[in-house]
């Protein structure tokens, strides 16, 4: 068996890539380090040092490391789409985006056509089977930190290819493993938030250098009044609470609604931002769809990353007449009323009778 | 198929290298000639001893040697570091009054020059705010010499372009281009990077009418980091590195005289074997495009081939990755290239072959082939098979 390991220059890849030289021998393991983004990142140019870093290590594993310029790739499938989905006042999740079409696409698919059998990856989560064969995507071992929701839209055909070797370890482990290895990334700290946006510069400088950002009007979800302004309503999101104020009975306000075209952002109290449902598009399964045929299905529904899975029941609505495929939705109903989401915020599904295991994910309309 | 990690005893010689144009191997008489300057005589040629006469003498005598070489008198050269270093000096130490803001208001190269040009041209005239022009090339790989007669106006003040395109092997009109400068920027330096020109062109006459021409040793069987800015002595030159005043006062720093030696060594060699290697590998370069052609279908060569040097092929394969293809290729023990790489190693999508006027999906399926001295018949035969059996794979 020959593995395609992809190695981002953190701790996490190299320890799978060593991981996979112990098992495989460094002869049936190949890097590769992405080019993602082609201008300047928290780790200078090309994130020129995070290849470095990569490089280094397969030197030192004595595994063949390669870079792949997928930069046209990412600006059009993830950048692009973040860029706009803000401006029509969505939030998308770019890492699972970039998991979705780059890792999982892309390089799945360039390491088929050079003859691997498998590609890895660093995540914290894990694949197993069941009894049937059939491939599962479950939690990593370390809770903490568990990256199954970023993958949640992995189905069949790409776990059949793909490991995660470190999803058996807690990240103290992976650490251990690396500074017993010497590698040079074992200390290297964990990546922070989005890997194309430089923490000189922030959300709203990166957005502001993309596209027009407009002032909005704040205004109370229940009474119409005119609370003040903000400075820019494509930075604002759904469930946010944060420069929100207090409404006149001292309590926290939240975000309901952003209408972007409007120009306006609307606020209230924990409840006015909180729903029971959800509708979800772009919806993926792990193992085919459980709520074909079937009545409402139970689920523990996960909203962010390191959020906590709350019960709910999913119905399939029937895809509408003469829409692509791919079109499903589905509505997820919580059993206790959320804080809002919102729109192009991934859910991920897990199972009730085994909550590590993912059973699908759609994004919140 | 050799596979990637397989043990380094075989891999050497199971190899077979076609990217001469990023770097070669040395040749015998260069490292025969490098190595008395190692140990024995390692003086600093800077010196009042006779440890730096020797030194001194090795020095001059390289440089005499070089400069018959080349056509050129020997105080017109100037010892770098490297083309990129040549390429630098060329266009910075060219343009005066870059701090004041005086001198020539503009300066010219092609679409298609090196990064060591084109990036030097770039930052020149954002620090300065100064006006670059680029001249386009035709599909043939070749200066448009319509385009850069209209950009040569009187306030430019150098004009580059290349002697042989790097990424596709094109020859550049340099004599040419040099008539036009005169005529229309009568006080603009014409500099050429000559650097992929040296293995396959005698330069006296493929550089004829340029006043600063850069070479650089790597790429004719000499050592890495060394070069040279070969300079009219009439074009006033500043210096990049100020210190003591070596290379009258053009370039400053200790000589790098092992790496000087054996770059003229490697230049005499080639000088002499030029004719015949030229032809030979032209043989090997036409039964591989032919070869190409014939049995991968889909198949392109960029650029004219009268229009090019014997070493480079550059073609696109429909629909595959070039990427990709130099791993599978890499794999089964061939050495070939997918355009210039960044910082990173990432291969870059080549403005060549955009400014050729290809899109960035048929420029990224671009494969560079280059052959050098050392090439053989087999090497040519084992790349064919290789290679579809390769575009084969990724086109599946």
């Amino acid at each position: 068996m020959r593995v395609l390991v992809a190695m981002s220059g953190g701790v996490d890849s190299s320890v799978a890539a060593a991981l996979l030289c112990a098992r495989l021998g460094s002869d049936r393991v190949v890097g590769a380090t992405l080019k993602l983004w082609g201008g300047r990142s928290d780790s200078g140019c090309c994130s020129v040092a995070d290849v470095e870093d990569a490089r280094r290590v397969a030197d030192q594993l004595g595994m063949v490391h390669h870079v792949f310029n997928f930069a046209d790739a990412f600006e059009r499938n993830v950048v692009d789409p973040y860029v706009r989905g803000h401006a029509e006042g969505r939030t998308p999740n770019p890492c699972i985006e970039c998991n979705r079409h780059l890792k999982f696409d892309r390089l799945l698919g360039r390491a088929e056509a050079l003859g691997f059998d498998a590609l890895a990856t660093g995540h914290h989560a894990r694949r197993t089977r069941s009894a049937g064969g059939r491939y599962r995507l479950c939690r990593g071992r370390d809770q903490a930190k568990d990256q199954s929701y970023v993958l949640a839209m992995l189905g069949q055909d790409q776990l059949a290819r793909t490991l995660f070797p470190v999803g058996e370890m807690t990240k103290a482990a992976v650490r251990d493993e690396a500074g017993r290895l010497g590698l040079r990334t074992a200390d290297k700290p964990d990546s922070q938030d989005v890997c194309f946006i430089r923490s000189d510069q922030g959300r709203a400088g990166f957005l502001g250098e993309r596209l027009a950002l407009h002032p909005g009007r704040l205004v109370d979800e229940a009474t119409g009044v005119d609370l003040g302004s903000v400075r820019s309503v494509e930075l604002v999101t759904v469930g946010q609470r944060r420069g929100m104020g207090h409404g006149d009975d001292g309590r926290r306000r939240y975000v309901t609604a952003v209408d972007v075209a409007l120009g306006e952002v609307r606020v209230g109290t924990a409840e006015a931002a909180s729903s029971e449902r959800v509708e979800l598009h772009t919806v993926t399964w792990v193992d085919g769809d459980p709520t074909l045929g079937a009545p409402p299905v139970r689920v523990l529904a996960q909203s962010s990353a390191h959020g906590r899975a709350a019960a709910a029941m999913v119905t399939g609505s029937s895809t509408p007449e003469g829409a692509p495929t791919g079109a499903a939705r589905l509505v997820v109903c919580f059993v206790e009323p959320q804080r809002r989401l919102a729109p192009g915020q991934t859910v991920a599904l897990y199972d009730p009778h085994r909550p590590d295991c993912v059973l699908g994910s759609g994004i919140a309309a | 198929m050799t596979g990637p990690g397989q043990s380094s005893g075989d891999r050497a010689s199971d190899r077979v290298y076609l990217d001469h144009a990023a770097t070669t191997p040395m040749c015998a008489a260069a490292v025969e000639a490098m190595l008395p300057y190692l140990v024995d005589d390692f003086g600093n040629p800077s010196g009042a001893h006779e440890e730096s006469r020797r030194a001194r003498r090795a020095l001059e005598d390289a440089r005499d040697h070089l400069a018959a070489l080349l056509g050129a008198r020997p105080g017109e050269v100037v010892f770098t570091s490297g083309g990129t270093e040549a390429d630098n000096l060329a266009v910075t130490g060219t343009m005066a009054g870059e701090d004041t803001g005086d001198g020539p208001a503009a300066l010219v190269c092609s679409a298609i020059e090196h990064h060591a040009v084109l990036a030097t041209c770039e930052a020149l005239a954002i620090r300065s705010g100064r006006d670059l022009r680029l001249v386009g090339v035709g599909k043939d790989g070749v200066i448009d010499l319509d385009g850069l007669a209209r950009a040569c106006s009187e306030e430019v003040g150098l004009v580059s372009v290349m002697t042989v395109n790097n990424e596709i092997g094109t020859i550049q009109p340099v004599g040419e281009v040099a008539d036009i400068v005169r005529n229309g920027s009568p006080r603009a330096v014409v500099h050429t990077d000559a650097v992929q020109a040296v293995p396959w062109m005698d330069l006296a006459s493929a550089t004829g009418g340029a006043d600063a021409v850069s070479i650089s040793g790597h790429k004719f069987g000499g050592p890495k980091g060394v070069g040279a800015l070969v300079v009219k002595d009439r074009v006033p030159l500043r210096p990049l590195f100020h210190g003591g005043g070596h290379e009258r006062e053009r370039r400053s720093g200790t000589h790098n005289l092992p790496g000087i030696v054996a770059m003229v060594a490697a230049l005499e060699w080639t000088s002499v074997h030029r004719e015949v290697t030229g032809r030979r590998v032209e043989q090997l370069r036409d039964r591989l495009a032919d070869g190409l052609i014939g049995s991968v279908a889909g198949t392109v060569e960029t650029g004219e081939r009268r229009c090019r040097v014997p070493g480079i092929l550059h073609v696109r394969f429909a629909g595959v990755a070039g990427e990709a293809l130099v791993v599978l290729l890499d794999e089964a023990g061939i050495a070939v290239s997918a355009g210039a790489a960044c910082a990173s190693g990432a291969v870059e999508p080549s403005h060549v072959l955009s400014a050729l006027g290809f899109g960035a999906e048929e420029a990224s399926s671009g494969i560079r082939f280059s052959l050098g001295p050392t090439s053989t018949e087999a090497d040519v035969e084992r790349t064919l098979v290789a290679v579809a059996g390769a575009v084969d794979r990724l086109r599946d």
